[in-house]
């Protein structure tokens, strides 16, 4: 299926990505490859592109040049050489290939908990509406919302917002799941709940890449951390390797001491 | 007095009944360019953008009488005929239309682009977005305005009558032209014109009810 690859096949192959916003150079030729089941958490100083990074793998935001391939197939551009953009109905059927859940929860405030997870069921995946619903109670039912589902967004707390957006997520059956800073907007205390959520689907053995600020959690459930600075790849490696605070990459070094120092 | 207004009755409801068909007239072709347009202003390229800007921004700066004027005496020099009657909705839905543009313009603006992100991110197509995640939330903002606007089409009809159009205004002066009872004939079309009205801000204050939904 992948075309030229001869390494283990990557379910998420990103390669030699760049992107620029004007005269800012976002990503500096970022390669990084996610095998199935693994859990990655990028780290960074903010600036750094790690959430464009993570926006360029649904194509949420295009690069100059590189490329992306999820599961052998090119995400953003068709695959014959030039790189021209997919269709509208080609992205959209790309996209709904990966699962993303945002910062900000971004629950359409008009539908109920069930609601915002079987609109993209029923009108994407061609599901009825009463089969829909079930996919539903079973996503809702997992991130401990079962009693929720007839709620609006706006009834509910950001911790319960969040789950909801994690389940609207994977209940479109996602090969791989990208988590944007998901606790960042959460009051402390909620964001264990979230956190937990999380942590169950790495369990289940859900491929995620999460930009996060949780370092904690991130070193307990990730099987790679990737540090990021100035749009380029800084360090990558096994959590404990990449956490050690007498690492010998000194911005990754001034990066944890810092992180520590704010956060402790 | 009374005698001659229930005499002249049934001529102005003729003429009622044309002011109510230009205005329907008006409001559902201005709807449809509107929100089509206003989408294009909104999510289209920018050869797209500033055409709509352009049309939007010239129909808003003149006059509506200018305009009528213009599309009834001015277009034929091109050689456009149009009749009274058409050149009349023709000149209004303009104007309605960039109106409406602006309207959806405003209601789309003020959805989060997070709500359109989070519709792509799970494979919805730009008319899906659109149908079942953006017109639904920017719909409770742009009921207001656009209503007062369909207010505003009804009593800007009057206008009409200045082509010899014979709508409720036209059938009043003309009431008037022959019983020379001025006062009573128009408080009556007044009247008229602020019931429609105010049925139709009453329904939209109903439906603004209905359709708020809580949100952050």
């Amino acid at each position: 299926m992948s075309t030229g690859s001869n390494d283990t096949p990557a379910l998420l192959d990103i390669r030699d990505v760049s992107k620029a916003f004007g005269t800012v150079q976002v990503l500096r030729s970022v390669s990084l490859q996610v095998t199935r089941g693994e859990v990655v958490t990028v780290i960074g100083p903010s600036g750094s592109g790690k959430t464009t990074l993570l926006r360029c793998v649904n194509f949420l935001e295009s690069y100059d040049s590189g490329s992306i391939r999820i599961d052998g197939k090119e995400v953003g551009f068709r695959e014959a050489g030039a790189r021209q953009r997919r269709s509208e109905r080609d992205l959209a059927a790309m996209r709904a290939e990966t699962g993303m859940v945002f910062q900000s929860f971004n629950l359409f405030p008009h539908l109920t908990a069930a609601g915002n997870i079987m609109l993209g069921l029923t009108k994407v995946r061609g599901k009825s509406s009463a089969e829909a619903r079930t996919i539903a109670e079973h996503w809702l039912g997992r991130v401990g919302l079962a009693h929720k589902a007839d709620s609006l967004p706006a009834e509910l707390s950001g911790g319960q917002q969040q789950r909801v957006g994690i389940a609207r997520a994977v209940a479109m059956g996602p090969k791989i799941l990208l988590l944007d800073e998901i606790t960042s907007a959460l009051d402390p205390e909620l964001v264990g709940e979230v956190l937990e959520v999380v942590r169950s689907l790495a369990e289940d053995g859900m491929t995620m890449v999460m930009v996060t600020h949780e370092m904690a959690f991130a070193r307990d459930a990730s099987s790679r951390i990737v540090f990021m600075a100035d749009g380029g790849v800084s360090a990558a490696g096994p959590p404990a390797e990449i956490l050690a605070a007498d690492t010998d990459n000194e911005r990754l070094r001034t990066f944890l001491a810092r992180f520590r120092a704010s956060h402790f | 007095m009374l005698t001659q207004i229930a005499y002249a009755l049934p001529f102005l409801a003729q003429g009622f009944a044309l002011t109510l068909w230009v205005s329907l007239l008006v409001v559902v072709f201005s709807l449809i360019a509107g929100v089509i347009m206003g989408v294009g202003l909104v999510y289209g390229p920018m050869p797209l953008q500033w055409a709509v800007r352009i049309f939007s921004d010239t129909i808003r700066g003149i006059p509506i009488l200018v305009l009528i004027f213009f599309v009834y005496y001015g277009l034929p020099a091109v050689g456009l005929h149009l009749p009274s009657f058409w050149a009349a909705v023709l000149a209004l839905t303009l104007f309605k239309t960039a109106q409406v543009v602006e309207y959806l313009r405003g209601a789309v603006g003020s959805i989060p682009k997070g709500q359109s992100e989070a519709a792509m991110a799970i494979g919805l197509t730009f008319r899906q977005r659109l149908t079942y995640v953006i017109f639904p939330q920017a719909f409770r903002r742009f009921l207001p305005p656009w209503i007062n606007g369909v207010t505003d089409a009804v009593k800007g009809s009057a206008l009409v009558s200045l082509l010899g159009i014979t709508d409720l205004m036209q059938a009043i002066n003309q009431v008037i032209g022959r019983t020379y009872e001025a006062m009573p004939l128009y408080l009556l079309g007044a009247l008229i014109y602020f019931a429609v009205n105010y049925a139709l801000s009453q329904a939209s204050r109903r439906l603004e009810r209905r359709f708020s939904f809580i949100r952050d």
